[in-house]
Formats: C-alpha cells, sequence, structure tokens
C-alpha cells in the first residue's frame, strides 16, 4: 500500500499530543488532552474517558477500504486502568504492571499520550478521521458505540497456538517471527523483574521510615550522657530517613524511566506478534485455497481459483505492509529504548549526586557534632 | 557549691571526683571510704542543681527537638554535651573535698590528655574535654597511671570499629607515654573433627604497656576461653558492683553448621560474626581500667596454653540472660525501700530498663531493614540476568551493548546492596544487641547494689536482736550469758559498719560504671552513625561512576 502524499496531511504535530491533567471521580478517570494542529499554534483542549481510547482504537481496527490493513503494526494502548478501592494494588499490578504505580497515574497517563503519539506518527493511521475527532471533538466521541474490529485481543485457544507456530513461506517473515516471539518473552520477563526491584525498594524505604521513627523513642534529657546518646539518635533518624528518600527516588526513577520504556517495548513487541499472527492465519488461509483449488473439480475450479488470486493479492499485500511496518518497527524501538535509557541513566545520575552531597554533609555535622 | 556551678571551667583541683580510678590498690580504696556516707545525700541535690544549670546553660536541647532536617544549618556543637559532664561531675565531687591524695580523677586527666577536638572520626580517643589544657602542669607527676587508664578507655573506644588485622595508630601524639593495647581477633581455623571440632581464633595483642611481657604477642583461644574469663570476672568483681562485658552468644545452630563443616555462605557468615563479637568483647574488657589490671586477664592474652574452662554452660547467651534474670527476681522478692538518697538510682534503673526495651524493638527493625536490603540485592541480581538476555537477543549493535553494560552496572549494584546489607548489619545490629546485654549486665549492677543493701539492712536487724536480746537478760538477770550477748553485740556492730561502708563503696562503684558507660555508649553510638555514613558516602559514589560510565554507552545507540 503506498502511501502518497497527495492524500490527507498529518494534521496534527505528534509530539505536541500531551496528557496534562487527570481526575478521577469514584470508578472513572478523565483525561485532559491538549494537541496542537500542524497549520496552526493555537493548542486545543479536550476531555477523554478510557473508553474513548478504546474507541479510537477499535476504529483504528475496523478501517475499511485499507489493504493490507492487517499488516500494521498497532501501537499498543494500556489495558482499562480501574481505580475503584476494591481494587487492590495486587490486582492493579497483576493487570497494569508498572503503569500501576507511581503517583496520581503519571505513569498511566505517560503510557497513553505514548499511544496517541504513535498514533499521530503513523503515516497511515494519522489519517483515520477518527484520530481528528478524538483530538480535537469537544464532544467525547466514544458516546457511540464502535464496531468492534476483528483484531480485539488474540484469546490462546489451543488452535491459535498451533496456528502460531505454522511454518512460514518467507525467511525473512519466518526470522523476524522466531526473533519476535525470543524478544516479546523476554522484555516481557525483563520488565517483570524491574518491577520487583522496584516492589522491594519500597518496601525497604518502608522499613527505614519505621527505623527512623523509633529512633526518636530513645529520646532522654535526664543528664548529659543521655542527651549526648539521644543526639546521636536522633541524628541517625535523620540519616536514614535520607536513606529512606534516596531510595524512595531511586524506585521512581526506576518507575517512570526504564519501567515505563520496558513496559512499552514489551506491549510494542506483542503488537508486532499479533500482526505476525494475522498474517500467519491469512497464509494458512491460503494455502487451504490452494489446496482447495487444487483437489477441486473442473466446473468449480475457475471460481476457486479467482477465490485463491483474491486471497493471494490480500496476503501479498498484507506481507508488503509488514514488511516496511517491521523496518520502521525495527528503527522505532532503539530509538525509544534509547531515549528512555538516556533518560534513566540521566535521572539516577542526578540522584546520586544529590544524595552524595546529603550524606557528605550529614557526615561533616557528625563529625564535628562530637568533638573529641 | 554555687561558686563551682559559676565557674565550672577552673580548678578542677579541689572538686575531683571523690574515688580515684578503681584499678588502684585496695590501701587506696581505704582511705576513700572513710568519707561520712552521708555527703550522698548532698551530691544528689548538687548534681540537682548542676543538671538544671547544665540545661539552662546552653541551647542544646532545644536544638535536640529543633533539629532541622536539612542538615545544613545544624550548628556543630562540640562544646556541648561534654562540658555539661563535666560540670555535672565535678559538682558531684565537690562534696567530698577530703579526699585529696589523689588530686588527679578520672574527669580531670580527660582534660589533660584531650586535644584540640579533632574532627575526623578516627581520634575517637580521648576525652571531650578540651577545655582544660591549662591544668597540665599542676598533674604531671602523677599523669601516668591514670593517663595509661584513660588512654585505655578512648583507645578502646576507637579499637572498636576496625575489623581489620592491625589498627591504625591513634592520631594524638603526645609527649607523654604513650599507652597503647591494641586487640585483634583473627585467623578462625576449625579445629578437630565431626562434633567434637571447634574453632580456635587468633588472639593478637599489641602493646607498649609495661605490665605485659612483650610487646606483641598471639595466642590462640576458644570460645570457651572467653566464657571462662568471663565467669573468672564475673566471680571476682560482680559483686562490687563491677560492669563485667557480657561474652557474646553462644549458639548451637550456628556451631554445628560449622562442625559438620558445611561449607555455605552462612556458615562463613556465622564465624565472621563471632569473631568480631568476640574482638569487641575483648576490646570492652581491656578497656575497663579496674578489669585490665586483673591477672586472669593479662593470662587470657599473653599465657600459651589455658586449662580448659568448665561449667561454660551456665554462661551461654541464654545461660547469662538467664542468670540475671534469677538475680533480679531473688533482688524483686525482697522488701526493697530505698531510701530518697538513692533517687537517682531509682530513675537510672528506670532509664536503663526503658532504654533495653527501645533498643529491642530497634533491633527488631533493624533486622528488617537488613533481610529487605538482601531481598533487593537479590531481586536486581534477577533482573541484571533478564536484561543481559534481553541484550544478547537484541539485533542492533550499539543496542544490543548498551543492553549488557546495563547488565553489569545492575550486577555491580547488587554487589553494593550486598555490601550495605552486610554494613547495616555489623553497624547496627550488632552493635544494638550488644548494647541490649550490657544493659542486661547494667542491670546486674544495680542488683548486686540491691544485694549488698540486703546485706547490710539484715545486719542492722540482726544487730537489734541482739540489743533486745542483751536487753530481756538484763531483765531476766542472767549475769553469765551477758558477756556473750555483749560480745555478739560488737560483732554485728562491726558488721554493720562492714555492710554499711561496703554498701557505700558499691553505690559509688555501680554509679561511676554507669557514668561510665553511658559515655561511651554515647560514643559508640556516635562512632557507627559516623561508621555508615561514610560507607553510605562511599556506595553513592561508586554509583556515580557506574552510571558516569553508562551514559555514553546509552547516548551512542543508533
Amino acid at each position: 500500500m503506498e502511501v502518497s502524499s497527495a492524500e490527507a496531511a498529518l494534521s496534527v504535530s505528534a509530539s505536541s499530543i500531551r496528557i496534562t491533567d487527570v481526575t478521577q471521580d469514584g470508578d472513572v478517570l478523565t483525561f485532559a488532552l491538549t494537541s496542537q494542529k500542524l497549520d496552526s499554534s493555537a493548542g486545543v483542549c479536550v476531555f477523554r474517558i478510557y473508553e474513548d481510547f478504546d474507541w479510537l482504537q477499535q476504529s483504528l481496527f475496523s478501517q475499511e477500504n485499507l489493504p493490507g490493513l492487517q499488516g500494521i503494526i498497532f501501537p499498543p494502548l494500556p489495558s482499562k486502568a480501574l481505580p475503584s478501592q476494591s481494587n487492590t494494588q495486587t490486582k492493579a499490578l497483576k493487570q497494569l504492571g508498572f503503569l500501576a504505580l507511581g503517583q496520581d497515574w503519571q505513569s498511566y497517563c505517560k503510557a497513553l499520550e505514548f499511544y496517541l503519539q504513535q498514533v499521530a506518527a503513523h503515516p497511515t493511521l494519522c489519517k483515520c478521521k477518527a484520530l481528528d475527532s478524538f483530538l480535537f471533538n469537544s464532544e467525547s466521541p466514544g458516546k457511540q458505540r464502535g464496531r468492534k474490529g476483528i483484531f480485539n485481543r488474540l484469546s490462546q485457544a489451543v488452535e491459535e497456538m498451533r496456528k502460531e507456530s505454522h511454518k512460514d513461506v518467507d525467511n525473512f517473515f519466518q526470522n523476524e517471527r522466531n526473533k519476535n516471539t525470543n524478544l516479546a518473552a523476554l522484555s516481557k520477563v525483563a520488565t517483570e523483574k524491574l518491577l520487583d526491584v522496584v516492589m522491594t525498594e519500597q518496601k525497604l524505604a518502608l522499613a527505614c521510615g519505621h527505623f527512623s521513627t523509633s529512633l526518636h523513642l530513645c529520646v532522654n534529657q535526664d543528664d548529659a550522657s543521655a542527651v549526648a546518646f539521644s543526639k546521636v539518635c536522633l541524628k541517625l533518624s535523620d540519616v536514614i530517613e535520607a536513606v529512606k528518600r534516596n531510595l524512595e527516588k531511586v524506585a521512581s526513577n526506576n518507575l517512570s524511566t526504564l519501567g515505563l520504556g520496558l513496559d512499552l517495548e514489551s506491549r510494542y513487541q506483542e503488537a508486532e506478534k499479533e500482526m505476525l499472527f494475522r498474517r500467519t492465519c491469512k497464509l494458512i488461509e491460503l494455502e487451504t485455497v490452494k489446496k482447495g483449488t487444487e483437489k477441486a473439480k473442473a466446473n468449480k475450479r475457475e471460481v476457486l481459483e479467482a477465490f485463491q488470486k483474491a486471497v493471494e493479492k490480500e496476503f501479498n499485500l498484507i506481507s508488503s505492509v509488514a514488511k516496511q511496518e517491521i523496518e520502521r518497527f525495527h528503527s522505532s524501538h532503539v530509538n525509544v529504548l534509547k531515549n528512555f535509557l538516556i533518560g534513566w541513566c540521566e535521572v539516577q545520575l542526578n540522584t546520586a549526586k544529590e544524595f552524595a552531597e546529603l550524606y557528605s554533609q550529614h557526615l561533616e555535622a557528625c563529625r564535628n557534632m562530637y568533638s573529641e | 557549691m554555687p561558686d563551682l556551678l559559676n565557674e565550672p571551667v577552673e580548678a578542677p583541683k579541689s572538686d575531683v571526683l571523690g574515688e580515684p580510678p578503681v584499678h588502684r590498690d585496695a590501701a587506696r580504696q581505704q582511705d576513700v571510704f572513710e568519707d561520712p556516707p552521708k555527703s550522698s545525700s548532698k551530691s544528689s541535690s548538687v548534681k540537682k542543681a548542676a543538671s538544671s544549670e547544665m540545661f539552662g546553660d546552653d541551647d542544646d536541647d532545644e536544638d535536640l527537638f529543633k533539629e532541622p532536617p536539612k542538615v545544613v544549618t545544624k550548628k556543630p556543637q562540640p562544646s556541648g554535651p561534654p562540658v555539661d559532664v563535666f560540670t555535672e561531675v565535678k559538682s558531684d565531687v565537690k562534696v567530698k573535698p577530703q579526699v585529696k591524695d589523689d588530686p588527679t580523677d578520672l574527669f580531670a586527666e580527660e582534660a589533660l590528655t584531650a586535644p584540640a577536638p579533632k574532627p575526623s572520626a578516627g581520634s575517637s580517643s580521648s576525652r571531650t574535654n578540651g577545655v582544660h589544657s591549662e591544668e597540665q602542669d599542676l598533674f604531671s607527676e602523677v599523669r601516668s597511671n591514670l593517663h595509661t587508664a584513660l588512654r585505655g578507655i578512648s583507645h578502646s573506644v576507637s579499637l572498636f570499629f576496625s575489623v581489620s588485622f592491625f589498627h591504625i595508630k591513634l592520631e594524638e601524639e603526645e609527649s607523654e607515654d604513650k599507652f597503647d593495647l591494641n586487640i585483634s581477633i583473627t585467623n578462625p581455623e576449625k579445629v578437630g573433627d565431626g562434633m567434637n571440632a571447634y574453632m580456635a581464633y587468633k588472639v593478637s595483642t599489641q602493646t607498649s604497656l609495661t605490665m605485659f611481657r612483650s610487646k606483641t604477642f598471639t595466642v590462640r583461644r576458644r570460645f570457651s576461653d572467653f566464657l571462662g574469663l568471663f565467669e573468672k570476672l564475673s566471680e571476682k568483681h560482680s559483686q562490687n558492683g563491677y560492669l563485667i562485658p557480657p561474652p557474646p552468644e553462644k549458639s548451637i545452630l550456628g556451631m554445628t553448621k560449622v562442625k559438620v563443616g558445611k561449607e555455605d555462605p552462612s556458615s562463613a557468615e556465622f564465624v565472621e560474626r563471632r569473631r568480631a563479637a568476640l574482638e569487641r568483647y575483648l576490646q570492652r574488657v581491656v578497656s575497663h581500667p579496674s578489669l585490665l589490671q586483673d591477672p586472669d586477664v593479662r593470662e587470657f592474652l599473653e599465657k600459651e596454653e589455658l586449662p580448659r574452662a568448665v561449667s561454660t554452660q551456665a554462661l551461654s547467651g541464654a545461660g547469662f540472660l538467664k542468670m540475671l534474670n534469677k538475680a533480679t527476681d531473688a533482688v524483686s522478692k525482697m522488701t526493697i525501700k530505698m531510701n530518697e538518697q538513692d533517687v537517682w538510682f531509682d530513675e537510672k534503673i528506670q532509664d536503663v530498663e526503658n532504654e533495653e526495651q527501645h533498643l529491642r524493638k530497634l533491633h527488631v527493625m533493624v533486622e528488617s531493614l537488613v533481610n529487605h536490603r538482601k531481598e533487593l540485592s537479590g531481586n536486581t541480581a534477577v533482573f541484571a540476568k533478564s536484561v543481559a538476555m534481553l541484550g544478547s537477543s537484541e539485533d542492533n549493535t550499539a543496542l544490543s551493548r548498551a543492553l549488557s553494560q546495563l547488565a553489569e552496572v545492575e550486577d555491580r549494584i547488587e554487589q553494593l546492596h550486598q555490601e550495605q546489607a552486610s554494613n547495616d548489619f555489623f553497624t547496627f545490629s550488632e552493635l544494638l544487641a550488644d548494647y541490649i546485654r550490657l544493659l542486661g549486665a547494667v542491670r546486674g549492677c544495680f542488683d548486686q547494689r540491691m544485694k549488698a543493701w540486703q546485706r547490710w539492712q539484715d545486719a542492722e536487724n540482726m544487730l537489734q536482736k541482739k540489743r533486745e536480746a542483751e536487753a530481756k537478760l538484763l531483765w531476766a538477770n542472767k549475769p553469765d550469758k551477758l558477756q556473750q550477748a555483749k560480745d555478739e553485740i560488737t560483732e554485728w556492730e562491726a558488721k554493720v559498719t562492714q555492710y554499711e561502708r561496703e554498701f557505700e563503696r558499691i553505690s559509688a562503684t555501680v554509679r561511676k560504671e554507669v557514668i561510665r558507660f553511658d559515655k561511651e555508649k554515647a560514643r559508640d553510638f556516635n562512632r557507627q552513625v559516623i561508621k555508615y555514613l561514610e560507607s553510605l558516602l562511599h556506595s553513592q559514589q561508586q554509583l556515580i561512576k557506574y552510571w558516569d560510565a553508562f551514559l555514553p554507552e546509552a547516548k551512542a545507540i543508533v
């Protein structure tokens, strides 16, 4: 599918899309969304709920007259967040992973933001009218229950598993499928392990907090030695408090940079997987039709041959779109990871420097406190 | 009295602590204790006055509670509490002006030896009061012995913190005789096989003290030897109210693992923990001026072969606590009604008990901290592996390399966490455990004092009974038994005097021991906090290095 630049141009600047605020009303999160059209300097602000995002995604899936649509790697939309009280943290973590952590849904908003940016930056998807109305209509489009596309979450039925491992006719795709399976699994694991690290960091910070508070128990003013000892205890309490803040900062850094990045990476690998699966399904369909055609009696053959040609054409279209998408995906995913890694490193470096300075000051104060 | 409080800094000559350092020979002690006991009542009231003066003087206590969270604004106050302590002690002493044989006292001596306050942690040693250097000339002739003892105290405190083989020379190089006694315990080696095996530790002493045969010497000792030393010291000195440092705990599980020969990290950790605990134990023993003079201590450090200590079962960790508790129970069964003079003791024992509870709570928290840290270390290692695998599956070379680098950074961070966990543990967990045991020993001192009091009271009662018996005899007119009755009265009168004197002596000793303990405790903890901060800082600096090295790798991805 060739994209001619003469067609409707991108109307929105992808990088200008921002989720600036989120409010919670019971179970419902409302997101404030701002973006800017390419040809104007004015920003537009709209309010959306999750269902609106879902509507957008479904609309993208179900675009008609878009040949090779199935070959597109659709930017992954995060799952719906359920902020209600009954949803314990464990459930939230299972459902959303990293996006459940962090203050005030920051990570979740960021993930939604990325989603929109990816859609707006996609050469084909950005042209979808639904995106325009999503971004610029003051009225929420989600009220119209969109048609469910055919691309809902793939269930892992046994049959699907069998299809997934169907041998490919094209080496390029076979390789890609293998690599993708591998990477998807590995990035999922890495995300989970990082989540474990962050959770433990938070637990440790909490333990430090308890210790720091308990040191206040030892304050006793009775005599000089008790005063001296109390001072030491209070000093230690301050130090442990600093350690706690350090851990919290480190955990939050991990969360907001690398955590987010790995989460995105992992979901994108899944998106690619879904695309490759769709193509594989088409391949199987094609092969089945071919076999049928071969076995067919002469009278039916012509019809079947025509049908086969149609399927083949579809398959080829999908494959060629897929190829482009794969290449685009490879270079962008490297870029995305690079930015996350740099961001992560910089923020951790700053935190380390900040706390080295703080510890150094505490040390100085301690040494001066007790002249000997 | 008012004079004293207004000029805390001057002429301590007459205001010395009544009791000379206890390690002096018995004759000395006798002189001291001829003082009339009534002075003790004055001392407590003076102390009270001193306390209020003390807290009125400086705004330290305000600082205590308004301590701002940001460290930068905190002003170091080196002359704060230490001066106050000095004041307190001197006011205490004022009431016993007769004792002039030893014009120098423990704390004046401190003044002499204290150099200008040093900022670095290593110079822990000398006493807190740097203000009294002008008194040096006055006490030069008696300086050496007491100097020795004090150096012992101060030096052992600094010894406390190094875990390495030989200790750094202390920084106050003064022109007087240099005292040092460095003890280190190293080379734990398993001797023997099976369940009869034991760990032998190398105990190395380095000293310039003349009471030892040589300057450096090494012996091998096993755990039961240490327990045996404690038992001997306890037998001899605890009834006089001395604070005998308690030995480390026995551990059946830990030792069994070692005996069975399990070569796993937990047995190695156990052995290291024990080695460090034994070292601290010995350092505390030798830092006690009186205990250091005990020949058993010298023998322990010097003698090639020690007779195998038996009956140390009772002195295992649990046994030790049981012993203490039995004593406490026995004491509480007595009808104790101490008179108001001893309000210091009343308050102190309450403080001690409260503190023990607090430290136990803190200990639990530190253990929890250590566990979480270990968990974090484990999780970090797992994460590092997962990133490494991700990196090796990645096609893009630069990204692949960056990911492998990331894995390596995380591995190093895991190392840091491990070290920090061990640091948390040894710095605080063991410190708290030590002090919980020590506070138990302090309680023991108080109990000994109670026992002495009870002995005295019992003698008084007996004397009373004898007098009544004599009166009865007089009334019943039985002159033949009268002489015996009179003899008994004389006998019991002497006992009463003796026990009363002993009680006074123990009270003074306990008080002094507790004061010394309190000071050391504050110093100990401060040291550990500094040590902890140093290691925290070091970790952070390492982290900075790692991140600095990683950043260009991340930026190089194309």
